[in-house]
């Protein structure tokens, strides 16, 4: 799976750095780091709903560090049967 | 509001503007043999001896707005009959000799070439004199006048010459391509080539950025341009010139921070690579002082490089206040990175030429570097950012010594003494341009305040620390 956190201007001011932080973390924390690319983007068209995430090809925005746990279970954990 | 420093800028301005807007509407074609006469409608001759000198002045430059000449390699071009042929007698004693009995020019002299007529008045014997400009410093009446080339008086590095018709002619070898003669010519005779059409094309065949996506990557000095508006609303204008983004050379340049302080703590002695002036300089002037170039691209290169690992198919334009970047572009290794180089100049025309008032847009927002990164616009930002990335990478063994070269004069003393090891420092940092990039050929505007602007824009930053503003890269950056 390929993940990329918007590292854009608009999602950056918005906390994107946290949620890498806490991408890298659960991503540890679950063993996946050979089952899953982290990468970055530079804008993923979504600038005025928060912290953009792409999984796959599927845009998930208005990710928060009070959401992250939920956004990982649904997009992450789920689809890898998990 | 003040948009440009001089007239020779603003015309230059208008013939950029008015191709960019024929281009936009994909009349070009048609419009070009209007262009002279809507920038010179006459009937009366404001810039020359007549109208007709002035349209085809005109014309020649439209020919730089659209690329140049594709036979010279330089990107810094003389238009022939735009040059005025300005005396070049080198020093001269002027009317403002009082015929004092001091004589205090004589004594500077240190070739004797001063001598006096009956009425104590000052004489330069041209056989004789070097022009080392010492009996000037001395006049108490400051009657003694260089009458050199503006061009040649900005060419530090001695790269302009006068051929047999007069007209200025630009040595390509030893050229560096920062521009300053193209801003110092008080007539406008030395441009440098404009790649708009490059660009234009790039953002239409994006189809809306549907097909690929056109990245602006904006360099720190913006921050003391385009002072009439806000920074947001230049981003703003970017997004609706057709970019997809716009994200900040500053983060490349953090990243340059980063490793470069490895690189010189690994080699104890390293000049930086930043400025490609400064670059083509060394290995130009002193090639044998090329091995000690920091091998770290330059905050242009390293964001463009970030870019396209994030989205293979993308394409980078750079704006920013240089033209030795349209020459850095050519080079292999970054040509593959960055799709087109613009300036501030250009990026002002192209906003008019599509007829956005960036002052009427929302802001939007601009922040992907941190407060080291966005100072590299200014002498001596490297400097600091160097020594921060070295204490936030925990080097203590290694203690930075950086000498802040603040033009290509300073450049040029610092490495002729590091040639001859004389040089106490570990790490030149080179800026082509008097004050940093924030003095470059191809900004609007250059002020004594810019550096204050930058300052503020830098720490008006999120990220504080290089680390924080790179995190995200540094498995990408150290494979």
């Amino acid at each position: 799976m390929n993940i990329s956190v918007c590292v854009g201007s608009s999602c950056h001011l918005r906390g994107s750095y946290a949620i890498i932080e806490l991408m890298k973390s659960s991503l540890e924390r679950y063993g996946l780091n050979d089952k899953v690319n982290l990468g970055a983007a530079f804008c993923l068209g979504k600038c005025t709903e928060g912290v953009s995430i792409r999984f796959d090809d599927e845009i998930v925005s208005g990710v928060s560090e009070q959401n992250f746990d939920e956004v990982f279970k649904t997009h992450v954990l789920t689809p890898l049967g998990l | 509001m003040r948009k440009f420093d001089t007239k020779v800028q603003h015309l230059k301005y208008k013939v950029l503007r008015e191709v960019a807007r024929a281009a936009f509407s994909d009349t070009l074609a048609q419009s070009l043999p209007d262009i002279p006469k809507t920038i010179a409608p006459g009937p009366e001759a404001t810039m020359r001896c007549c109208v007709y000198k002035e349209r085809a002045i005109i014309g020649e430059r439209i020919k730089l707005a659209m690329g140049g000449n594709p036979q010279n390699p330089n990107v810094i071009e003389v238009l022939d009959i735009a040059c005025d042929e300005c005396p070049v007698s080198g020093w001269q004693v002027s009317e403002a000799c009082r015929g004092c009995i001091a004589h205090r020019c004589e004594e500077a002299c240190p070739r004797g070439a001063i001598s006096f007529d009956k009425h104590q008045h000052a004489h330069i014997d041209k056989e004789k004199c070097i022009e080392c400009g010492r009996c000037a410093s001395v006049c108490p009446y400051s009657a003694i006048i260089d009458h050199k080339r503006p061009c040649q008086k900005a060419c530090k590095i001695k790269a302009i010459h006068i051929n047999e018709h007069s007209a200025a002619e630009i040595d390509n070898q030893s050229c560096v391509s920062c521009g300053a003669c193209v801003y110092q010519c008080p007539f406008g005779a030395i441009v440098d080539k404009s790649f708009i059409l490059d660009a234009i094309q790039l953002l239409r065949e994006s189809q809306n950025n549907t097909r690929y996506k056109v990245y602006a990557v904006v360099a720190p000095s913006i921050s003391s341009q385009f002072s009439y508006a806000k920074l947001g609303q230049v981003v703003s204008g970017i997004k609706a010139l057709g970019f997809y983004t716009v994200v900040e050379a500053a983060l490349g340049a953090d990243l340059v921070a980063y490793s470069e302080a490895r690189e010189l703590a690994e080699k104890g002695f390293l000049t930086s690579s930043c400025c490609p002036a400064f670059v083509r300089y060394i290995e130009t002037a002193f090639p044998a002082m090329a091995q000690h170039i920091s091998h770290n691209p330059s905050p242009m290169a390293a964001i463009a490089e970030a870019i396209k690992k994030t989205d293979t198919e993308a394409k980078v334009v750079f704006i920013g206040p240089c033209t030795a970047k349209k020459q850095e572009r050519l080079r292999p290794g970054v040509r593959e990175l960055v799709d087109c180089v613009l300036t501030f100049e250009e990026l002002q025309a192209l906003f008019d030429g599509k007829e956005i008032d960036i002052t009427s847009l929302p802001l939007d927002v601009l922040d992907n570097a941190s407060y080291y990164g966005r100072i590299f616009a200014r002498s001596g930002g490297l400097s600091d950012a160097v020594a921060q990335a070295l204490k936030e990478q925990g080097i203590e063994d290694f203690h930075a010594n950086p000498i802040v070269c603040d033009g290509i004069e300073a450049c040029r003393a610092a490495l002729l003494r590091a040639s001859k090891n004389m040089l106490p420092n570990n790490f030149i940092e080179g800026m082509a341009c008097s004050g940093g990039c924030i003095g470059g050929a191809g900004c609007l505007t250059h002020g004594e305040k810019n550096k204050n602007e930058v300052d503020s824009y830098g720490h008006e930053a999120m990220e504080k620390s290089i680390g924080d503003a790179i995190s995200i890269f540094e498995h990408a950056f150290d494979a």
